[in-house]
């Protein structure tokens, strides 16, 4: 019988007794107790500090006995790369041996105890390096200059006389030297110096450089502990499940039918919408809970579908009831007078973040303590949510930070925090991990927005853009996730890269008569901020109306930009760099294949895209995309160069699959095989061109995935004369008709 | 209750026969390198080698494995020396978030050991592992290289 055949097969068990082989602190242990052994040529595998007590420079800096350099990060790293680029700042500014640098993650709690000394620990918003890169540097450049001042000290020198390279501390005129590592425990009795001056860029020899990642190496051989990997002496597992209707409750399940299944320790009511089964095994506890006989009061939102949505957000395309986000003139009168008005209607579903590893928490939980491990993009604001359903003050309680596998916004929110606590509070003394199943990670997502968008722009006998009307209808992420920010008239976040102006997300476009407008429709699933966020949608639906207004005006797209952009320099400057990447005005595509861009700004940085598609018997293939950035600054080039190409995956699997549609009130799709994502065959080639141009700190992790699928669609519509406008794109027929 | 060979060694854990492979692999052989993603087959993140062979674990009830089948999870792989595939990882910093990238390294060395030399379309027809981060094209360059180095080693 072959392997394969034994899948079908349920006969082929042993009849052996149990040995010791346990869950709990054992199988921890034993993970990393399995020989495993990694002499990579790079550094050393086990990342996390050095467990004796060393005092610290600083609070951003530690310098151990034996030299190595412990850089404290307090932003998440779920992959974006952040963690190592913060710490080739600190390392720039500390003048340290990179190849002795490691890290340590910080804890909220201790953030809180010390008065918040790491500052803000939010990660979102593409905003992990461009929101703390000055006060990260200072940190450094702070412990360099207590280093400098412990080794004059000791000499009996002026600091200003001693130079640092590579963490060694030389003064030249008496030839002595020392190292960090001899000086660092002098060095903290020191006072913190003021007034520093940050390097300039030019001069960086350590940010700046395509240096490797700092936490590689136990990723690739399975020791690197995810918040779903964690184990604790006694440990149960929990999976819950809540209600599939968004707003529904729970009514009542029946404990008694799966008590006294094998391994059901509990089976709990978790909040008015959640039960949980706790186990002491993920399978048994999930067994248990498929088979619990649960009833659901599903509300008022049980006959909300995809339809019902649609209809509700088409009625915002007309209605009168608007929030303004950028007005020239009046583009209502000039369209309402014009010879010609092109209009089109596009729409933008659902999605999922789909991270790879599912929401999960670990909590534990007494009378006078509690304490989570696990993956949490708000450190901060998952240690408040932990504190008030531990019932406990914040000082009694503690998040360890953990590297999230994957989040892209998922883990902004902190309601499955909350969801552990509750659970582990009825299980006192015992740590619970809260483990999601992929098909309640898709249920109970926190979804990218809805929205549609109707574009009409008058366009006149010369090919000019008169006007230009955009009014979007659909949900608000903030009413939902963040009131206290929503205005009188609405969501100013709606309007990412359409704003008038400013550092963050302005359009890039002049018109001299332009009204952008939002109708608030807030259907009763949950939004939450997808990666790119709200930048995603609105970058589709301005730049492929935008190649219907060259279309309709029969001027090629990057010439039909170029005469709107003339006032947005930073804008064509990254369009012009994807343009010429591609050979748009200069090399004709192979045979068969057709060309689109894009362009936006968004988190702070200029991007650009320009695509090579081909289609042929109704199938799209994406062969080629030349993606520009302009972040202001670079901090490692290769990971910004992943960031990148990772963009498109992301972008272009929302594009080609993403859709959450909603029957019956819940979301229709369970997991990978009804919400499909791209994989290694359909990935284009991605050349990535950044052009930092200095004077401004943009993000990276998030702006390009909004032009990864209007710079596809123009090459569609450009290989097939039809336009895309409602995604995803596997509900069109591509056909040539 | 099912007795299996893990990584050369042999274990008896006292599962249900239903139990997939890789909640046997995670929870009572406490090898946690080999990762849930989906409980479908759908992603890959839960690849390990049975009989020297890619195979998605969550899907894969225990019953249907023997102590004959020799499993081989990521903490296996490298064990010795580490594997080239691990080698070219580390080389291009190929992973990202790292969650799915033991079983993007067990798909490739699966797919290596059976093709020294794939060409591009064979390393994107037979990896079809999911990742979300989006490092594909690292995966395949990393592929190559690895394919390189064992081929000139060998």
């Amino acid at each position: 019988m072959t392997i394969h055949e034994r899948i079908h097969s349920q006969s082929a068990a042993g009849r052996l007794s149990r040995r010791g082989f346990l869950t709990g602190a054992g199988a921890a242990a034993g993970a990393f107790s399995f020989g495993f052994s990694f002499p990579l040529p790079v550094r050393a595998v086990a990342q996390e500090a050095a467990k004796e007590t060393v005092k610290e420079v600083n609070a951003w800096v530690v310098i151990q006995p034996d030299e190595s350099v412990i850089i404290r990060i307090a932003r998440a790293e779920m992959g974006q790369g952040s963690l190592t680029g913060l710490a080739q700042l600190v390392a720039e500014e500390l003048d340290c041996d990179w190849d002795k640098v490691r890290f340590e993650l910080v804890k909220p709690g201790e953030n809180r105890r010390r008065e918040r000394v790491w500052r803000d620990q939010s990660t979102g918003g593409s905003r992990a390096i461009r929101g703390s890169q000055e006060y990260v540097r200072m940190g450094g450049a702070t412990a360099r200059a207590m280093l400098v001042q412990a080794a004059a000290q000791q000499w009996g020198v002026p600091a200003a006389r001693c130079s640092v390279a590579k963490g060694v501390i030389t003064h030249q005129a008496s030839g002595r030297s020392t190292t960090y590592g001899a000086v660092a425990a002098a060095a903290n009795g020191i006072a913190p110096p003021t007034g520093l001056t940050l390097k300039d860029p030019k001069d960086w020899t350590i940010a700046g450089q395509p240096v490797k990642r700092l936490d590689t190496l136990d990723k690739l051989n399975g020791s690197l502990v995810y918040g779903m990997d964690i184990s604790m002496p006694g440990m149960l597992v929990a999976i819950p499940k809540a209600c599939p209707v968004h707003g529904g409750k729970l009514k009542s399940f029946d404990a008694s039918a799966v008590s006294n299944m094998r391994g059901v320790k509990h089976v709990l009511r978790v909040d008015d919408e959640t039960v949980a089964v706790v186990a002491d095994t993920f399978w048994r506890a999930k067994t248990a809970l498929d088979a619990l006989p649960i009833e659901w009061d599903n509300g008022p939102n049980a006959n909300v579908s995809s339809e019902t949505i649609a209809a509700m957000l088409r009625e915002g395309l007309t209605a009168d009831t608007q929030f303004v986000g950028n007005r020239v003139g009046d583009a209502k009168a000039v369209l309402a007078g014009a010879g010609r008005v092109i209009e089109a209607d596009y729409g933008f579903p659902y999605q999922n973040h789909a991270p790879m590893e599912v929401i999960n928490a670990t909590v534990r939980w007494t009378p006078e303590r509690c304490e989570m491990w696990g993956p949490t993009q708000v450190a901060e604001a998952a240690l408040d949510a932990l504190a008030a359903a531990a019932e406990l003050p914040a000082e009694a309680c503690e998040v360890h930070v953990v590297r999230i596998g994957g989040s892209f916004g998922r883990r902004l929110t902190t309601e499955y925090v909350t969801m552990a606590t509750r659970i582990a509070r009825q299980v006192p003394g015992t740590p619970v991990k809260m483990m999601w199943t992929r098909e309640e990670d898709m249920a109970q997502g926190r979804y990218h927005p809805v929205t549609q968008c109707r574009l009409r722009g008058a366009v006149d006998a010369d090919g000019n853009l008169e006007a230009l009307h955009m009014r979007i209808s659909g949900q608000s992420i903030m009413a939902y996730m963040r009131p206290s920010i929503m205005t009188a008239n609405g969501d100013p976040v709606t309007f990412q890269g359409l704003m008038p102006g400013g550092a963050e997300m302005a359009i890039g476009y002049t018109i001299p008569d332009l009204l952008i407008d939002h109708a608030m429709r807030n259907p009763h699933i949950r939004p939450g901020a997808w990666r790119g966020v709200n930048l995603n949608q609105n970058a589709v639906y301005l730049e492929c109306f935008i190649d219907e207004l060259a279309q309709a005006a029969k001027v090629d797209p990057l010439a039909f930009r170029r005469k709107l952009m003339a006032n947005h320099p930073k804008h064509l400057a990254v369009l012009e760099a994807a343009a010429k990447g591609i050979g748009w005005e200069t090399t004709k595509p192979p045979e068969g294949v057709h060309r689109g861009l894009a362009q936006v700004m968004g988190f702070g940085s200029y991007v650009a895209a320009a695509a090579e598609v081909s289609v042929k018997d109704g199938r799209l293939k994406i062969h080629r995309i030349v993606a520009a950035t302009d972040p202001g600054y670079v901090v490692n080039p290769q990971q910004v160069e992943a960031q990148i190409a990772g963009s498109f995956v992301y972008g272009l699997s929302a594009m080609l699959y993403g859709e959450c549609t909603v029957k019956d009130g819940r979301i229709v799709e369970e997991n990978f095989d009804t919400y499909n994502v791209m994989r290694l065959d359909e990935m284009p080639v991605v050349e990535v061109i950044t052009v930092p141009s200095g004077g401004f700190w943009g993000g990276v992790g998030e702006p390009t995935i909004a032009v990864a699928a209007p710079a596809v669609l123009n090459a569609v519509f450009a290989a097939t004369g039809k336009r895309v406008r409602q995604l995803p794109l596997k509900n069109i027929d591509l056909n040539l008709s | 209750m099912a007795k299996l060979n893990v990584n050369g060694k042999v274990v008896e854990v006292d599962v249900e026969d239903d139990t997939p492979l890789l909640w046997v692999i995670r929870e009572h052989v406490g090898l946690t390198g080999t990762k849930y993603g989906c409980g479908v087959a759908q992603c890959g993140a839960c690849t390990v080698h049975l009989d020297g062979v890619a195979t998605r674990s969550c899907a894969l009830p225990v019953s249907a494995v023997t102590e004959e089948n020799r499993i081989v999870t990521i903490e296996g792989l490298g064990a010795e020396t580490p594997h080239p595939v691990q080698q070219a990882w580390a080389e291009l910093d190929v992973a990202q978030c790292g969650y799915c990238q033991v079983g993007m390294i067990m798909a490739a060395s699966s797919l290596l050991a059976q093709n020294p030399n794939p060409s591009d379309d064979d390393i994107r027809a037979e990896i079809t592992n999911i990742c979300r981060c989006g490092t594909y094209p690292r995966v395949l360059a990393g592929v190559k290289l690895a394919a390189e180095r064992m081929t000139n080693r060998g």
